[in-house]
């Protein structure tokens, strides 16, 4: 008789990501949070300043011209868009749509949602900017 | 085999998401990047202006929605991604998570509330 | 057919009698243009050592015996052609899954918890013959058909990296299969299996990577079928909240 010694091959709980460019598009994705959640801390902080009063308002927007400012705010929004690419090319798998008994192709339920996008951003800017 | 609570702070992690896809990218250029790079006005940006959308009621509603829902979505996502980087001290790690993204809330709630 | 041109096949072998640690062997073996890397694999187990394991069984893509790790990447071997690959070919037992011996690894994980999520049709009650079959539209048969075509192979646990870390992870296919019956007409058995699937070790260990979809080859999609199966959990939860909820 032969008896059984099963072997098992150890994964890296730090680096196994590097392993694969899979992976490391996984990851990319997830860390889009840190850029969120940062960039929410922002959002929090000047909805705090501008119930403050006018000064602390004055201020909030005095320190987006920082280069600093300037730099962090390029920075959140490249990941807000990785953010939003990534999350859009997934949801035909989490949300698969039917017209009649037709599924509807994955493009085009990606592509409503990109269209959705550009539609809200324009609408934003626009009233922003009035 | 226990019936999970994940949904509770799922279903924020998923609507902050979608929230997040649509409205983060042009908040950033409003509130960040269109004033200093002159896309708008800084009288678009004035107080009284702000002041005004923020005290409307529907206003304060969106605000609302797009402050807090992308903050539950950041903190349980990055308390996915420590555990991917290989910190395994996934309960204290998601406290402090989710108790930024509720005194964020808290935060959010009580300013505009006061507008 | 062939010319003198030859490849090298880099085999891990693990031997438990006599082995600590798995280790490479290499083979030459002819390259032939229409070969897999199975028949490659049959050569050398024919020609060249004949004290190589592996499975396989179909030679087509539909047994999912011949599952392995062909350059770092999950395949079946009777699907990946040598013209696609380089002179040497590293191969490779699936990966997350103990090595029994060479190629072969020991998937009773896997068996242990496809027959906990119930991979069958749970009838509301079972009809007499006499009263005929149990009638389906093609509209009611699409909505699941793809999440039936799983042949079991595990690339996609192999893929998985949260399967990786936490093997108490119910998996990919087991969970695309929960879902394939639960989305059956026929089938009432959804809340029995939401034990296994809504469960900490079901879809939650979930983070989306998506690596079982891309590898899977019969396009299972076992990832949309963890989505969907989040978001159906999701609002039962929330409906449970209300009042009159369960
Ligand atoms: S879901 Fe695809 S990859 Fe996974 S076992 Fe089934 S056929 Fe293989
Ligand atoms: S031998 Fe059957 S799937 Fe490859």
């Amino acid at each position: 008789m032969m008896g059984r010694k099963p072997y098992i091959r150890e994964v890296s709980k730090t680096t196994w990501w590097l392993k694969h460019p899979r992976y490391m598009n996984y990851m990319l994705r997830e860390v889009t949070s840190l850029f969120i959640g940062l960039y929410t801390a922002v959002a929090i902080d000047g909805v705090w300043r501008l119930q403050q009063g006018r000064e602390a308002w004055e201020h909030f927007i005095a320190w987006t011209f920082s280069t600093e400012a300037v730099f962090m705010h390029i920075v959140f929004l490249v990941f807000a868009v990785i953010h939003t690419t990534t999350w859009f090319n997934v949801t035909p798998k989490a949300m698969p749509m039917h017209v009649g008994d037709e599924p509807l192709p994955d493009a085009a339920i990606i592509g409503a949602h990109y269209a959705g996008w550009v539609v809200v951003s324009v609408l934003a800017l626009l009233i922003a900017g009035k | 085999m226990a019936k999970s609570h994940k949904p509770i702070i799922w279903g924020l992690f998923a609507g902050g998401g979608m929230v997040s896809a649509f409205v983060t990218p042009v908040m950033i250029l409003i509130t960040g990047l269109a004033v200093p790079f002159h896309l708008i006005s800084r009288e678009a940006m004035s107080y009284d202006r702000v002041h005004a959308f923020a005290s409307n009621p529907i206003g304060k509603l969106l605000l609302f929605v797009v402050i807090f829902l992308p903050a539950w979505h950041a903190a349980h996502r990055l308390r996915i991604t420590a555990h991917d980087f290989g910190l395994r001290q996934d309960i204290p790690i998601a406290v402090v998570l989710y108790v930024t993204a509720a005194v964020g809330t808290i935060m959010t709630i009580s300013a505009l509330l006061k507008m | 057919m062939s010319n003198d041109r030859t490849i090298t096949l880099e085999v891990m072998r693990y031997r438990p009698e006599t082995d600590a640690a798995p280790s490479f062997q290499s083979y030459v073996v002819p390259y032939v243009e229409e070969w897999v890397v199975l028949d490659a694999l049959n050569y050398v187990k024919d020609n060249l050592d004949t004290t190589v394991s592996y499975r396989w069984s179909c030679h087509m893509a539909v047994c999912g015996s011949c599952g392995m790790m062909i350059d770092g990447e999950p395949k079946l071997s009777c699907k990946a052609f040598l013209r696609d690959y380089g002179s040497k070919i590293r191969v490779e037992p699936l990966s997350h899954f103990p090595i029994e011996r060479d190629l072969v690894v020991v998937i009773d994980d896997f068996i242990e918890k496809f027959t906990r999520i119930r991979p069958y049709i749970i009838a509301q009650s079972e009809k007499p013959v006499s009263e005929g079959e149990y009638l389906q539209t093609p509209a009611q048969l699409h909505k699941y058909k793809q999440f039936t075509l799983c042949i079991n192979c595990l690339l996609c646990y192999a893929a998985c990296p949260q399967y990786a870390h936490n093997p108490e992870f119910v998996g990919p296919a087991a969970l695309s299969m929960a879902h394939r019956y639960n989305l059956d007409s026929r089938d009432s058995g959804r809340d029995l299996r939401q034990e296994v699937s809504a469960s900490h070790e079901g879809v939650w260990e979930c983070s989306f990577v998506g690596a079982c979809s891309d590898v899977c080859p019969k396009h299972v999609d076992p990832a949309a079928a963890i989505q969907q199966t989040k978001i159906a959990s999701t609002m039962d939860y929330y409906k449970a909240l209300l009042p009159g909820g369960k």
